[in-house]
């Protein structure tokens, strides 16, 4: 065991019972707490939970297929405004959701295809996938004329498509989800995504991802077709960043185009930085960092919230490069190991100080 | 006839600022693979830069270079105090660089507020036939192309300039040589930022002082430059060609939206075409 | 700028919202106790649009200042909660709720882009508060739960189009912001320039960061047209104005503008830029009435800041004044009361009596036409008395429908 990413190795295995376990509490804590809080908290938590999602989405294709995309708020945003076009049109939204996560599966195959079989990779991909996201949403902001309609709803460019309908109880179609409703849909939606993408690390896929991350050329050399793999995780990436769009959709009953815009994009980045790529609860941790951080800023005063976003940023590169969860992470091995060895050599029966 | 000349001062004018604002960051890239991402802010501080000069009372063009050795010496500090603990590692440089934008728009917001008074620099217009172009605008391509050819200049009949060349071919072997690499690091840090001081000091009386005016050109500037591949000052000026005349004729033909979307689409494009840059194969040149 | 505090004291609720309440001498003094009645104020203090937001904001507080010095509403203490929304849509969902859950405001004096408001009015609904959108918007809001004391496009621009038509020609060239309300203005500026027997001959939007309007200034010079107007908008589109007086000028054709002043550009350009600009709006500092002046001499001192002050501020201003007389009507602050008694509410404002026109929720006003000026203000030009919001009045009736809950767009 290495103590600088011992989870890392972890994770290509079935994971422990203490992982089962905690998972456990955070499920039932996570499902009991809006019986304690006001609504207003369902609505900060529901938003930190669709913005982990997105982040998870990206921290996955960076951490794991070592691919960093500045694009995921591309599917983002055809999620959230897939889910309103359909719902405005149609009234129905049981299937403008399963829509809402499709047509980001097909534009992420189209896209990575483009990129991946093209071999695109590293600083290139980044900047292809930051261009497209710019591109996305130049186009977007550009059809705010009223010719600019899709069925019935106008797209309204810059203003973004409002009053978006709530989601209806697939069962019951009048009933719809209210804010609390939102919160354990984007709890269950988030907490299913980590326990899916960690199942699949463990599968053959997963961890020839991670083979691919480690060393592309020997993995090539060990005949795998590294492409179809990444491809694989792109699109994976790209269909959990279109339900998370859509949830946004729900969440606001509102999407706009700068859910596409590069603030939106690099905001992503950083959370996953802040939490550190390297473990899936990373992104997720970082998302709930920095979300709180902006909020409580925002309250608190303190003047333009970007300068101490910029200065966050810059330390925890140079001092944390690889987030808080490894950088506690490491501490925490450190620390257990120092005390078992101080135990070991003080109070061991197999004493061998005589 | 008029519309011709229209045309080819549309293209040219696009296509000068496209090597006005990526000539620093291209140089920064080609010899230290280090992307800075705060270019924008860079802009944005050499206009600042010309304004309070301005405002002490230097005439214009003194301004334009006192915003030039301000931001160089920007630059150098940034550069001591951030990025040499970064090099090599091209992701943490963008990310860093990404921090440092941040912290410098809400520095600047903070101190001298959302928007500031603009700098002047009229100096008339020139006529053709109904149409008419703002003599400093020729001014500004002008001296696109004299940076430009400044800095090849420096690169190839100077010693600096051979040290330099030699160190971005082989680092090691430069210092193998006895050439304090890193000294030179922050000497072309320095000279990349000065030369985006200068763009944004040029660039101010055209578009207006505020902390938020060098986001617009970070994304031009970036695919730019990694359009443009390794060579800096070749691959600039082919990337800020290609991209200028495809912003020049769409803009004017159609709207400014459609020029842009299709400049970045090019870039795209060219990427897909040649992953390593225009000039990612070229053996030889600068 | 500051938010200086004299006479106020800062505290932070346990939501960690500054909260903003005279200090207690001040209101025993006065006669104001009991019970405070809590309103929000939801603004961008910070981000790319709090240029439109930082006057509003300290307006909002001086007016509730003000009020409580005068003895409070009912008697009772205005207490005031401030949100900054950082110029991000996600936090005006956020902090509307927290508002009007936790804080139980009575009133949220609230949001500059539409798209801000749109996404607070169903918030409204949900929890049955009243949101003041003190805001220029593209007009057509039709809900009780929403009033806006600022000028809609037809308010505007019916007296301003017919005076630019006969002042520089009947050839108009359109310029625009590009999303929802510089495309709405510009159709009635359409409209009003060929009912005043003009024709436009060309209409360009542009995105909200262009700040290269070369090839657009080629094309104005192409079309030859007698007036160029502007509804650009934002930091980035002023280059606009820089640009056309280094390549065209203002002597060679005239500029009209809906949009030029609202972020106080004038401001920020030279005499040169900026000056011979015609618009109109519901108050401006140079206005030659004594509230006017006596608005601004306050608000200086308050602010302690001594630059333009601007139509925004007094829309936050006002804003407030007309919801406190619409809670003395109703001798209740409960959002309900208080809507059942908004028609015919008035308050003498800075730019002259505002009325609530009940069927719209929209107010009626004095437009003053004015042009810029080579002192960073306007010169006064005519005043229009007691405009009618005509276009959202077409196509809403509050009294008919008082449960419309929708944002019109008219066919023009």
């Amino acid at each position: 065991m290495n103590p600088t990413n011992w989870f890392e190795e972890s994770h290509s295995k079935m994971p422990k019972l203490w992982w089962w376990i905690l998972v456990g509490i955070f499920i039932i804590g996570g499902l009991i707490l809006p019986m304690f809080t006001e609504i207003d908290v369902h609505l900060d938590m529901s938003i930190i939970f669709i913005f982990a999602l997105l982040s998870l989405s990206m921290g996955f294709l960076w951490g794991y297929g070592g691919m960093l995309s500045f694009g995921q708020t591309i599917f983002f945003g055809l999620g959230g405004y897939t889910y309103a076009i359909w719902a405005l049109n149609f009234q129905e939204t049981t299937f403008g959701l399963i829509l809402a996560v499709c047509v980001p599966l097909l534009v992420s195959c189209g896209l990575g295809y483009f990129m991946i079989y093209g071999r695109i990779s590293n600083i290139y991909f980044t900047v292809t996938t930051l261009v497209t996201t710019i591109v996305l949403e130049k186009a977007v902001r550009a059809t705010s004329d009223d010719r600019f309609v899709i069925g019935s709803v106008r797209l309204k460019g810059q203003n973004g498509i409002s009053s978006v309908p709530d989601l209806q109880i697939p069962w019951n179609p009048d009933e719809t989800l209210f804010l609390t409703g939102v919160y354990y849909v984007t709890f269950v939606a988030l907490f299913l995504t980590y326990i899916g993408l960690r199942m699949l690390l463990i599968t053959h896929f997963g961890r020839v991802l991670v083979s691919i991350r480690e060393n592309e050329n020997r993995t090539e050399l060990l005949g795998y077709d590294t492409r179809r793999y990444k491809l694989g995780a792109f699109v994976i990436s790209g269909g959990i960043a279109g339900l998370a769009g859509a949830l946004y959709g729900i969440w606001g009953n509102f999407v706009a185009p700068e859910m596409m815009n590069l603030n939106s994009a690099a905001n992503i980045v950083m959370y996953v930085i802040v939490g550190g790529k390297s473990t899936l609860i990373g992104p997720i941790l970082g998302t709930a960092v920095v979300q709180r951080v902006t909020t409580e800023l925002g309250m608190a005063g303190v003047g333009q919230v970007t300068l101490y976003l910029g200065l966050m940023l810059i330390i925890f590169v140079m001092v944390f490069p690889r987030g808080i969860l490894p950088t506690l992470g490491t501490l925490t091995f450190i620390t257990f190991h120092k005390i078992k060895n101080y135990y070991k050599n003080n109070f061991d029966k197999g004493d061998k100080r005589g | 006839m008029n519309e011709l000349i229209i045309y080819l001062y549309q293209i040219a004018f696009s296509l000068g600022l496209f090597i006005l604002i990526s000539l620093g960051l291209a140089i920064i890239f080609g010899m230290m693979g280090v992307i800075n991402l705060a270019q924008g802010e860079f802009i944005m501080l050499g206009a600042y830069f010309c304004l309070f000069s301005m405002q002490a009372g230097f005439p214009f063009w003194a301004s334009v270079i006192l915003a030039s050795l301000g931001v160089g010496v920007f630059g150098i500090i940034v550069e001591r105090l951030l990025i040499r603990f970064l090099y090599g590692r091209i992701m943490d440089t963008l990310l860093a660089t990404w921090g440092l934008s941040l912290f410098m728009v809400g520095l600047v917001t903070t101190v001298f507020g959302p928007s500031e008074a603009g700098v002047e620099a009229q100096l008339g217009k020139i006529w053709f036939g109904d149409y008419s172009i703002a003599t400093y605008n020729l001014v500004l391509i002008l001296l696109a192309f004299v940076m430009l050819g400044l800095t090849y200049c420096l690169w190839r009949f100077t010693k600096f300039g051979l040290i330099v060349r030699g160190t971005m071919q082989n680092p090691k072997m430069s210092a193998a040589m006895g050439i304090n690499t890193k000294r030179y690091y922050m000497l072309t840090f320095g000279l990349g930022s000065a030369l985006t001081g200068f763009a944004g000091a040029m660039i101010a009386p055209i578009v207006g002082n505020q902390p938020t005016m060098g986001v617009f050109y970070v994304a031009k500037a970036f695919i730019t430059v990694i359009s443009g591949g390794q060579l800096p000052l070749l691959g600039t000026f082919i990337a800020s060609t290609i991209f200028g005349i495809t912003d020049g004729i769409i803009s004017f033909a159609s709207t400014q939206v459609v020029g842009e979307i299709c400049v970045l689409l090019v870039a795209i494009l060219l990427l897909r075409l040649l992953p390593k840059g225009i000039t990612g194969r070229f053996k030889r040149g600068f | 700028m500051s938010l200086l505090m004299n006479r106020r004291k800062f505290f932070h609720t346990a939501t960690g919202a500054l909260v903003m309440a005279s200090s207690a001498s001040v209101l025993k003094a006065a006669g104001a106790d009991g019970e405070p009645i809590r309103i929000a104020n939801i603004l961008d203090r910070t981000g790319g649009l709090n240029i439109y937001s930082l006057k509003q904001i300290q307006a909002v507080s001086m007016a509730v200042e003000e009020i409580n010095a005068a003895g409070g509403l009912l008697g009772r203490p205005i207490e005031l909660v401030f949100y900054d929304s950082q110029s991000n849509n996600q936090m005006n969902s956020q902090y509307m709720t927290q508002a009007l859950v936790r804080d139980k405001a009575a009133a949220v004096f609230a949001g500059v882009t539409s798209s801000s408001r749109e996404v607070m009015r169903p918030i409204a609904k949900k929890f049955r508060g009243l949101l003041f959108y003190n805001s220029m918007y593209e007009g057509g809001v039709c809900d009780k739960r929403h009033v806006c004391v600022a000028q809609v496009p037809a308010q505007q621009l019916a007296p301003l189009v017919p005076a630019v038509v006969e002042s520089y020609g009947k050839k108009a060239f359109i310029i625009g912001a590009d999303y929802v309300y510089p495309h709405t203005t510009a159709k009635w500026i359409q409209k009003y320039t060929r009912e005043a027997g003009g024709e436009d001959i060309g209409v360009e939007f542009f995105p909200l960061d262009v700040s290269n309007f070369g090839p657009v200034i080629s094309r104005i010079q192409a079309a030859k047209p007698d007036v160029v107007w502007s509804v650009l908008v934002g930091s980035a589109n002023n280059a606009f104005y820089r640009q056309y007086e280094s390549t065209v000028g203002k002597a060679n054709i005239p500029l009209a503008s809906c949009m030029f002043g609202i972020g106080r550009e004038q401001v920020y350009m030279s005499a040169d830029e900026a000056a011979g600009i015609m618009n109109t709006t519901p108050f401006h500092d140079d206005l030659p009435t004594d509230k006017a002046q006596e608005f601004v001499r306050n608000f200086k001192a308050y602010s302690g800041e001594d630059d333009y002050v601007g139509d925004y501020a007094e829309y936050g201003y006002r804003g407030v004044n007309i919801w406190a007389n619409a809670v003395k009507k109703a001798g209740d602050p409960n959002p309900d009361a208080v809507i059942a008694a908004l028609d015919g509410v008035q308050f003498d404002s800075p730019g002259g009596m505002v009325t609530i026109d009940g069927q719209t929720n929209h107010a009626v006003m004095d437009i003053h036409r004015v042009i810029t000026n080579r002192n960073q203000s306007w010169d006064h030009i005519e005043t229009y008395s007691q405009i009618q919001p005509l276009d959202t009045q077409a196509v809403c009736d509050l009294n008919a429908n008082p449960n419309d809950n929708k944002q019109y767009f008219l066919e023009l």
